[in-house]
């Protein structure tokens, strides 16, 4: 088992490697540059800045010196847009909040989901099903950006409750709505795999041997059908992990809270190519991470399944 | 007495007769009673580009740094020069050389004196190659002697043309008399900045931890993606007739959700997206602004040897400039208060007079009449119809303005003109290429004077991506940077565009903003939109 994870966290780096170099290539691909400005600036200008920031550098120069400054100092460059600050600075100050409200919508979505899910299967075609699974498709058809000027409109003009943005550190009223907002349309989609892979459980055939021994309702469902059927949700909330912290510029956008979605996005439209590349790795690395810790996860809702 | 000392006196008559009345809560002048929370929060787009006078590029980001740090001379609510650091100034005769004379009481934050020597520091550092400031062409537009070989790095920034005579004297060389240059240092670029502070921090000067200014207002939070907040800075020199405490830049992407928390009582002003102005005025009445701003907007024909030969023919241009019903552009899909334009330059520009041309005396059927006419001469009718592709960068109001172009042309002249769209930088790029037909444009004057449009047009301009040239429209903007009365050179030049028509001037923006009305002294009046946190309060309701 050791010795599997070891191997999956060194092909990570090759991997995230290759990652930098496709991203690097498109960027410069991409026409126009980080000082290609309404106003040309004169050569002479943009000279001295391309000098500064190393653009004038043959790029595989570039490449180059940006891998050697993040293996030995850890540096991810400056922004080229944001004068003020450096790449490890926005990923400092922009990731937590990501991480805040991503790791607080996942807990909701999940918490919500499955246990409307699994309400909805123990109660098959009850009023309690069919209310569980109303909730879920309603939820799963409000995507963030609708859900959004929803809540803003309700929660902030309408009754004056909550906050219409910004972050103040994370205070509890600044982070209501962009939980709702975000988790919404992922707790309709693990409510309803909850619910048919429950189903598909609960007819199986070990639950009908567990029933005919007499045990009781609480404990067949506990001890016998929750694993099996949390395996689907496992390796679909794997991928949602990532989604709710890398997807979630419009939350950024839209609640002004400051996270990492909104540089992302505004990196590649100003083509800041160091933050670009900075977040990309971040969320490369990641990515691997939480696919690694989703097949761990398997092992122990599946005993059939061994490294 | 120079008209500034003038100004100076009344003003320092008036701060002294008001300095008592601050205490009471009116204000000294309006009598208005002051609310208790002095607090002006507003909406702007996005993080700003940086807080350092010499590296800031854009114009939310002017408007913090205007905030943080004072220049030379400031703007009234009519965009008129006042006395900043300076109180007054002197020209020599051949206009080449400006003596300025600074106030003994400005201090920076920390409470060093701001001195002559200040100014020097930071505009060698707004020169200096190693700076690597993207406004560095704004030294050369100075034409502050030596300016250009010290950005070319041929010249160590010592040589500029800028000296510290004593602690309160600054003189400056120029290399011609231009006649707009006290207009010039009210650009954040000539702001001072603390060499003390820069020297021990490096770019880490700019924390909120470590930042010294010499503004009205000093930084005390900066969270990207959130807001900037600066409160008043009790070292300043006229600090007894600063009433705002607090001045709060919220970053809100959408300004439909700025709008709803201007609606909920957390913005006092914010943008009206297009089109919503008219609706807005009739539920808030007062509340939403429209005044004129020195921008242009405009669609350029690409004349270059890239470009379409229909284009060359002045007649073709000329006839798709006066098909276009600029009162259906500015009433039905901008409908924002934008003048329309029948000239490249704003007509609220100072010092500007508008020729007499046929584009703009005419009714609108004259205009179509006189348009079919045109393209028919130039040989272009139903069995040779005339078609171009044009461009502009992706938005939804680039959008709707082009689709109302294309079909004004088809309806009226029969004209095809195939719509594209392109993201911001690869629009630039392709357009700085001359890789199109006809492609947007549009421009905000650096300063309020007209060369700073129509040097776009000039034929050496980095700006003119349409290549268009004409020797006696350069002649005229060469003559008119030493000419003593500039109206009739500028005029002269908005007719021979008039008869060349390399662009289509459509309408000259507009600041369409919901102010609320306990905000008071917001300088709708100042065209360049030049504002001082300094110069506002609010009113209790």
């Amino acid at each position: 088992m050791l010795i599997y994870i070891i191997r999956r966290l060194l092909v990570a780096i090759p991997t995230i490697a290759l990652l930098v170099i496709a991203a690097f290539c498109m960027m410069h691909l991409a026409p126009g540059g980080p000082f290609t400005s309404e106003r040309p600036l004169p050569p002479d200008v943009l000279a001295n800045i391309e000098a500064r920031y190393g653009l004038d550098q043959p790029l595989w120069k570039q490449l180059w010196d940006y891998f050697v400054n993040i293996v030995l100092h850890f540096d991810f460059g400056p922004s080229f847009v944001y004068k003020d600050r450096d790449v490890n600075d926005i990923i400092a100050t922009g990731f937590p909040i990501s991480l805040t409200y991503g790791s607080l919508a996942f807990l909701a979505a999940t918490l919500v989901g499955v246990a409307l899910g699994i309400a909805a299967a123990i109660r098959h075609n009850t009023w309690i099903d069919y209310f569980a699974v109303s909730l879920g498709i309603a939820a799963q058809a409000l995507p963030n950006f609708i859900m959004g000027p929803i809540l803003i409109l309700t929660f902030t003009l309408w009754l004056g409750w909550l906050p219409g943005g910004g972050w103040n550190g994370g205070q509890w009223e600044y982070l209501i709505m962009p939980v709702i907002a975000l988790s919404t349309s992922y707790m309709g989609s693990i409510a309803r795999i909850t619910r048919s892979s429950m189903l598909e459980v609960m007819n199986a055939n070990f639950i009908r041997t567990a029933r005919a021994k007499g045990l009781p309702q609480r404990s067949i469902i506990w001890r016998h059908a929750m694993k099996p059927t949390l395996l689907p949700v496992v390796s679909y909330l794997g991928p949602v992990f990532v989604y709710v912290l890398t997807g979630s510029v419009f939350v950024d956008l839209y609640f002004s809270t400051g996270g990492l979605g909104q540089a992302y996005v505004n990196s590649a439209l100003t083509r800041d190519y160091a933050v670009l590349l900075g977040v990309t790795i971040l969320y490369g690395a990641l990515t691997v991470i939480v696919n690694l810790l989703t097949d761990l996860a398997y092992a122990w809702f599946d005993p059939k399944i061994r490294y | 007495m120079t008209r500034l000392t003038r100004l100076t006196l009344t003003t320092f008559l008036s701060a002294g007769l008001a300095a008592g009345a601050v205490a009471q809560e009116t204000h000294p002048e309006t009598g208005d009673t002051l609310a208790a929370d002095q607090t002006f929060t507003y909406r702007i787009l996005d993080n700003i580009s940086s807080i350092d006078p010499q590296i800031v590029e854009d114009t939310d980001g002017s408007d913090v740094v205007r905030d943080l740090f004072e220049g030379l001379l400031n703007q009234d609510e009519n965009g008129e020069l006042v006395p900043g650091v300076a109180t007054d100034w002197e020209v020599s005769d051949d206009k080449m050389t400006y003596t300025f004379h600074l106030r003994d009481d400005a201090k920076w934050s920390n409470g060093d004196p701001v001195t002559a020597g200040d100014f020097v520091y930071a505009w060698r550092r707004a020169a200096d190659p190693a700076t690597a400031s993207p406004y560095q062409w704004f030294i050369s537009l100075m034409s502050l002697e030596n300016g250009d070989a010290v950005v070319a790095g041929d010249m160590a920034p010592e040589e500029l043309g800028v000296e510290a005579i004593d602690d309160t004297t600054l003189e400056v060389r120029l290399t011609s008399p231009l006649p707009y240059f006290p207009q010039m240092v009210v650009h954040s670029t000539t702001f001072p900045s603390p060499q003390s502070v820069i020297e021990e921090h490096g770019s880490a000067w700019t924390n909120p931890a470590n930042f010294v200014g010499n503004g009205a207002f000093v930084l005390t939070e900066m969270n990207p993606g959130e807001s900037i907040v600066r409160e008043k800075n009790d070292q300043y020199w006229d600090a007894e007739n600063v009433i705002l405490d607090k001045s709060v830049a919220l970053i809100i992407n959408d300004e439909n959700v700025a709008l709803t928390r201007y609606r909920a009582g957390e913005l006092d002003m914010t943008d009206i997206p297009a089109g919503q102005f008219p609706r807005l005025r009739d539920e808030y009445g007062e509340e939403a602004h429209s005044f004129p701003k020195l921008c242009n907007y405009y669609y350029t024909f690409n004349l270059s040897d890239s470009g379409p030969e229909a284009f060359k023919d002045p007649k073709v241009r000329r006839a798709l400039a006066l098909a276009v019903d600029r009162d259906i552009i500015v009433n039905n899909v901008m409908a924002g208060g934008q003048p329309p334009a029948y000239v490249f330059t704003p007509e609220a520009t100072a010092g500007f007079e508008a020729p007499e041309t046929e584009l703009a005396s005419m009714t609108q059927s004259e205009r179509d009449e006189r348009a079919r006419e045109l393209l028919a001469e130039a040989g272009y009718g139903e069995d040779n119809p005339l078609t171009f592709d044009m461009v502009y960068n992706t938005s939804e109001a680039h959008q709707k303005v082009a689709v109302v172009l294309s079909q004004m042309w088809k309806q009226k002249l029969g004209v095809q003109a195939q719509l594209s769209n392109m993201e911001w930088k690869v629009f630039l790029e392709e357009r700085g290429n001359q890789n199109f037909e006809m492609a947007r444009g549009a421009w905000c004057g650096d300063y309020n004077e007209a060369s700073s449009f129509l040097d776009l047009l000039q034929s050496d301009s980095g700006y003119n991506d349409g290549k268009y040239s004409n020797p006696e429209y350069d002649q005229l903007l060469e003559d008119a940077l030493t000419a003593d009365d500039t109206t009739p050179l500028y005029t002269r030049a908005e007719e021979i565009l008039a008869e060349d028509m390399p662009v289509i001037p459509l309408y000259h923006y507009a600041g369409v903003y919901m102010i609320d009305e306990s905000l008071k002294n917001f300088p709708v009046n100042n065209i360049q939109f030049n504002w001082y946190s300094k110069d506002l309060y609010k009113a209790a309701e």
